[in-house]
């Protein structure tokens, strides 16, 4: 805003207007908060490459050296982490989906009529999003232990199933936990949006006697493509990267059926203390699917954050 | 709508409306006929959000704890007396008080900072941007680990730079009075993208010109900032002090993550672990009932006015 205007016409004036001091105090507060908040991640990549001796030798941020460099650590993590890799996405995925879509419905039926009650509904799926999660972490285990034993109930099922194990039907009541929570926060942001939508659209349909589900799978399914987008990059991380459901729901991080942010806590740790190469070589690999869909959707995740928190 | 003419021409007067074409016109109203699409989800999240916190009111009032089912005869308050009694709870509350107030502040002025930065004209702002924020992709689990390694005492960067300066190393992590100083600065490091995604979403909706009347009128950029533009960014450090204070009511999986156990590092025990740590550790249901009550009471005191503000301010 303030700076000066765009650098195409490269006239020398301009030239000379960005080489003054406030200019270049401003790139280098830029490069150290670069290196703020990547030094941290830079020093966990580093340390994963190195063999126990480098990691106690050397200075953290610096790459690993000729024999210091190891694949060990990586390998040992991958091994430690495949099954819930597996876990997290056969988890993660479905209840991604089923959240999103619940969500888009819901704001499709708060935005498109208007009726008196619709302010109090808002406030109730609103307050579904700050809800503090402890709050309903002592029935949401008796209920799904105690009451509505769901996991013992599907687990034939999941025998008969191929690739599935038994043990994953202990996955179902922590995607459905998930889903009935993700609703709120889905709901919201898609309700952002079908409110920015000229309304000229529906009530065209409207005036034609479309009925409300096709307005719904004609109209605002197809023009809600690129926020089904955010909602989706949006959910699927927090979903991915959630841990105290799993917590709650699965019973430790030694079971066939943990997710990866469930046992990451424990990988590489033993008596005589915790294997940082070993540790941050898990932690690297817990983080790459986000990371991935960060690095490729960095806007829409940016854009899902600042409507969602 | 093809149901709509039939019931238009079988009732000609307002009068002696038969319930048949009652019921048909309230099948044909707007709410009830969209009520699949708002209907089921609501009703999910409903059983999901208020079924829960209803069913955990209902524990916190009994005695229930170990492996015996909770007795709904005989319910009372004493649970809430008994934790508001202990000394857990309060230090857990005093320590939360802290993290709440010193990372909620600490968040918003950088990000505020970062925002007016990155507001400047940087080149490849984007990208900037896309760094700042990167941290907030990951989990609190993995940037536990991250952090748990940079405050390690032998060999961790935090204690490689402070031995360059001088200090000597500090024990980040294990002494108590310093330790949940070490866990804000880590949060604020993971939440400060965040705030400043929020304070550039607020800048780039203001109108540019009110730069350039000021620049006419001789203020600095400085004083333009602070007179000007930053009491207009109300509204964003209002909903991201909203989310910042929310979050650190129910900050958990940080703490647990970093020592892997049920019990938070020492001095950084907070309501959050403390519920969990009653709750599943030492199976006290009931007791652990009613340190969730108190959290939620908090969390309502943050969000209930924040609501109120939006919805008079009519952007709810």
């Amino acid at each position: 805003m303030a700076g000066s205007s765009s650098d195409q016409t490269f006239d020398v004036a301009s030239l000379v207007e960005d080489f003054d001091l406030n200019r270049i105090g401003q790139y280098v507060l830029v490069i150290l908060f670069i290196g703020f908040f990547l030094a941290p991640l830079e020093t966990g990549i580093m340390t994963a490459f190195k063999t126990n001796r480098a990691v106690a030798e050397t200075i953290p941020l610096m790459p690993p050296l000729a024999e210091g460099f190891t694949l060990d650590n990586m390998t040992f993590a991958l091994n430690a982490l495949s099954g819930a890799f597996f876990n997290s996405l056969f988890m993660a995925i479905p209840a991604t989906i089923g959240s999103v879509l619940l969500g888009s419905m819901a704001a499709y039926g708060l935005t498109m009529v208007d009726w008196r009650g619709q302010m109090g509904m808002l406030v109730l799926f609103l307050i579904g999003i700050f809800l503090p999660y402890q709050a309903v972490l002592v029935p949401l285990a008796r209920f799904w232990n105690n009451i509505f034993p769901l996991a013992s109930m599907m687990r034939p099922l999941f025998v008969a199933a191929p690739i599935l194990q038994d043990y994953h039907a202990n996955l179902v009541p922590l995607m459905i936990t998930h889903i009935a929570y993700g609703i709120p926060i889905c709901t919201i942001l898609f309700r952002s949006y079908y409110q920015g939508l000229p309304s000229s659209y529906v009530e065209a349909a409207k005036i034609d006697g479309a009925s409300i589900t096709k307005i719904y799978r004609r109209i605002i399914l197809p023009i809600s493509k690129p926020m089904f987008g955010v909602v989706f990059i949006y959910q699927f991380t927090q979903i991915y990267n959630e841990f105290l459901f799993a917590f709650t729901l699965i019973t430790g991080s030694d079971t066939p059926e943990a997710v990866v942010t469930l046992i990451l806590p424990a990988v590489g740790a033993s008596t005589s203390g915790i294997d940082f190469g070993i540790r941050m070589s898990a932690a690297f690999l817990a983080a790459l699917p986000t990371l991935i869909i960060y690095v490729a959707f960095a806007e829409q995740f940016a854009e899902g954050l600042k409507s969602g928190g | 709508m093809g149901t709509t003419d039939t019931t238009e021409s079988t009732t000609p007067a307002t009068e002696e409306v038969g319930w048949e074409t009652k019921v048909r016109y309230f099948l044909n109203n707007d709410l009830v006929r969209s009520s699949p699409y708002w209907g089921i989800p609501f009703l999910l999240m409903g059983i999901a959000v208020y079924g829960g916190i209803g069913f955990n009111t209902a524990i916190s009032l009994t005695d229930a704890r170990g492996l015996q089912s909770p007795d709904y005869t005989n319910l009372d308050f004493e649970m809430y007396t008994q934790v508001f009694e202990s000394s857990a709870f309060l230090s857990a509350a005093q320590n939360n008080l802290v993290l709440l107030v010193v990372f909620t502040t600490v968040c918003l002025l950088l990000g505020l900072f970062l925002a007016v930065l990155l507001d400047q004209g940087i080149r490849h702002e984007n990208t900037v941007q896309t760094i700042y924020l990167l941290p907030m992709a990951l989990s609190f689990v993995i940037t536990a680990q991250v952090w748990l390694w940079l405050y390690n005492y032998d060999v961790g960067l935090m204690n490689i730079i402070t031995r360059g300066i001088g200090i000597g190393p500090v024990d980040w992590i294990g002494n108590p009075s310093i330790a949940l100083g070490s866990v804000i600065f880590a949060l604020i490091w993971q939440f400060s993208g965040y705030t400043m995604v929020v304070y550039l979403a607020g800048l780039r909706s203001l109108p540019d010109d009110q730069f350039e009347a000021a620049r006419v009128d001789g203020a600095s950029t400085l004083t333009t900032y602070i007179k000007i533009i930053i009491p207009q960014l109300k509204e964003a450090s209002v909903s991201a002090a909203v989310v910042l204070m929310v979050f650190a009511l129910k900050a958990f999986t940080f703490l647990y993550s970093l020592t892997g156990r049920y019990r938070p590092p020492n001095g950084t025990d907070i309501l959050a672990t403390l519920m969990v740590r009653q709750a599943f550790k030492l199976g006290k249901w009931a007791y652990s009932a009613a340190i969730a009550t108190y959290l939620l009471i908090l969390a309502l005191g943050v969000i209930a006015p924040y609501l109120y503000y939006q919805y008079r301010q009519g952007s709810l």
